[in-house]
């Protein structure tokens, strides 16, 4: 047996990850909702169970299928530890995206100090996306077939390079099983090895940020400092065991999904992109490619990446929204944006047409250029009644503008997913 | 006296070696070697990166064949009436049969995404399931967001045997007429 102090040593070794003392107000569960620790734990429930994976799995078009299928028919505990894999990999996303989201609406990315893990944030986020979708490719079905097949498509819009990078990626013209092996790799060894990398860098900036960002808060019993064993540590470990049975639980119920053998000749109808993409498919029904594949992601990830730097008056880190009148412009904002998105989506399946009222011009200009000034002069419209409305300061503009963005996204994927049926053809839900 | 300045000899104080004119131009061996050290990480990473690129690079390596321009027969001309096509699903492409008797070989994959197009015989139309791009019977785009022509192979006809050579898709931005083969 340990005795007591060698005990404390060792917890002190392991609680690198946190201080021995932190405030009260910075541990209450409604206030990070512990949603970058539940982050680490599926991470690590992703590796252990991806490990399981590989050593059934056969990365080649021809024995990917028939692999899948005996994990699933010969091994026990086969489908439900895909099951796992695939709940997992969906729940991280939805998990790391509103990690991030708390992290934006309390402020917590002002520079000096916390700027940089903002920034490693986004590129974590972005290796999470990517890890997905590399292992979308996997069970070689035809989901995955033509999602990845069309997503890779995507890149050769980019102007000079793109076809290139779209043979590079896919090792080849077509997605072959030399994509299947180039994503494999991806997959199982470069995402997960520098994903763990920079996890343990952003750790480590967290500590020499000192902790999260605390909440602002008036009331005395929540000041002070507790120590992180037990107040801390004990809240971590329930909230995670919670987590772990909900995962395990949900996975008896929800099959990952596996369709038809890859076929190249025949596209399923209609192809959707995983639920994480539909967004971007969605823009794709209303844009040029290159504007709603290339232009407008890359415009809005260049937003967050420089977000931390634009110029504000004050740091509000720690209270939601920066302030009460900045809720009220992002509360607004997200309503401005839900009712919006869905007339302009009529609107262009209906109404709009540039490309028949100007059939001389190039389609770059009048699918490209036309519709992205049409939707700037509205975006124009929305900023000048929000000055009007509320006079923000810039904090509160860019929380208002950020609310408007991510509604606008979110009613985009839901249009995607529950309203485009055969065809790609608007209809309700329930016609499909 | 003596002992003190020998201790700074050895062990100068760091701020001194912090002043950065003395880096710069200090010429001592160290900071010969030390430059040395530098081109050698340079070095080192490049020949890292190296070894890398064909690896990575390796893709299109394995898939090439050689490229036999041979053309595969595939139809006879009667198999197909006027204003409709033939799948040939193993080539991935219709053969189209236009309404002034010419004959296309028209690629399935769509020019938008690359999903494959569908023949739809009651409008007369490829329709492409992925995002409602249209394409009319020669290939020609009749409703975005596909930008361009539907891509075509080369065709002959040899004793009423169509014949398409499956190795050498032509990327178009439109239909023309001289893109036909006539029986």
């Amino acid at each position: 047996m340990l005795k007591p102090e060698a005990m404390q040593k060792n917890l002190t070794f392991l609680l690198h990850i946190h201080p021995k003392k932190v405030p009260r107000a910075s541990i209450r569960y409604t206030y990070t909702f512990g949603l970058g620790g539940l982050t680490v734990l599926l991470i690590l429930l992703q590796i252990f169970t991806g490990i399981l994976l590989k050593f059934v799995y056969l990365p080649s078009p021809a024995k990917a299928y028939d692999s899948i299928l005996f994990l699933q028919n010969h091994i026990l505990f086969g489908q439900y530890v895909r099951n796992i894999h695939h709940l997992d990999g969906e729940l991280l996303i939805v998990l790391a995206l509103l990690h991030m989201l708390r992290v934006f609406f309390t402020e917590a990315f002002h520079p000096p100090i916390r700027s940089g893990n903002w920034i490693l944030g986004i590129c974590m986020f972005l290796l999470i996306m990517f890890s997905n979708f590399t292992g979308y490719l996997m069970p070689w079905d035809q989901l995955s077939y033509w999602a990845v097949t069309v997503v890779t498509n995507m890149f050769s819009y980019i102007p000079l390079i793109g076809p290139h990078i779209t043979v590079f990626i896919r090792g080849g013209a077509d997605v072959t099983g030399n994509t299947l092996m180039n994503f494999f790799n991806f997959h199982t060894a470069i995402i997960p090895l520098t994903l763990l990398i920079l996890m343990i860098f952003h750790f480590w900036k967290v500590r020499k940020a000192g902790g999260v960002a605390p909440p602002r808060t008036r009331q005395e019993e929540e000041k002070g400092l507790v120590p992180v064993m037990p107040d801390l540590i004990v809240k971590e470990v329930a909230v995670g065991l919670i987590a772990l049975a909900v995962v395990f639980i949900l996975a008896i119920f929800l099959d990952a999904p596996l369709r038809e053998r890859a076929n190249p000749a025949f596209s399923p109808n209609p192809v959707k992109a995983p639920w994480y993409f539909i967004g971007i498919q969605e823009m794709l029904m209303h844009f040029h490619p290159f504007v709603g594949a290339i232009v407008i992601p890359l415009f809005l990830l260049g937003f967050l990446f420089y977000l931390p730097w634009l110029h504000y008056p004050q740091n509000n880190a720690g209270f939601w929204f920066s302030s009460l009148k900045g809720r009220q412009a992002a509360i607004i904002s997200g309503i401005i944006a839900f009712i919006l998105t869905p007339l302009l989506i009529v609107a262009d399946e209906y109404l709009i047409h540039f490309n028949r009222w100007f059939p001389s011009l190039p389609s770059i200009l009048s699918e490209g250029l036309f519709p992205v000034l049409l939707y700037g002069f509205l975006f124009y419209l929305y900023l000048l009644y929000l000055r009007k409305k509320y006079r923000p300061n810039v904090n509160e503009t860019v929380q208002a503008v950020f609310a408007f963005f991510l509604i606008t996204y979110t009613v985009l994927s839901l249009t995607g997913l529950f309203f485009r049926g055969p065809g790609m053809i608007l209809m309700w839900p329930w016609q499909i | 006296m003596s002992k003190k300045i020998s201790h700074s000899k050895i062990n100068p104080p760091p701020e001194k070696e912090e002043h950065a004119p003395k880096i710069t131009t200090d010429t001592s061996r160290r900071s010969f070697f030390r430059k040395i050290w530098g081109w050698v990480a340079l070095a080192a990473g490049i020949e890292l990166a190296g070894l890398s690129i064909p690896f990575i690079g390796s893709g299109r390596k394995k898939q090439t064949k050689e490229k036999s321009g041979n053309f595969t027969a595939i139809a006879q001309v009667w198999d197909i009436p006027e204003g409709s096509v033939l799948p040939y699903r193993s080539g991935r492409l219709y053969i189209c049969h236009l309404k002034d008797g010419g004959f296309l070989a028209v690629s399935i994959k769509c020019t938008h995404l690359g999903c494959s197009v569908e023949w739809d015989e009651k409008k007369k139309e490829f329709l492409c399931p992925c995002h409602h791009s249209m394409f009319s019977l020669n290939g020609e785009v009749i409703n975005p967001p596909a930008t361009r022509a539907l891509n075509i192979y080369p065709l002959k006809i040899e004793e009423g045997v169509i014949k398409v050579n499956l190795e050498n898709p032509i990327q178009r931005k439109h239909y023309n007429k001289s893109q036909e083969t006539y029986a």
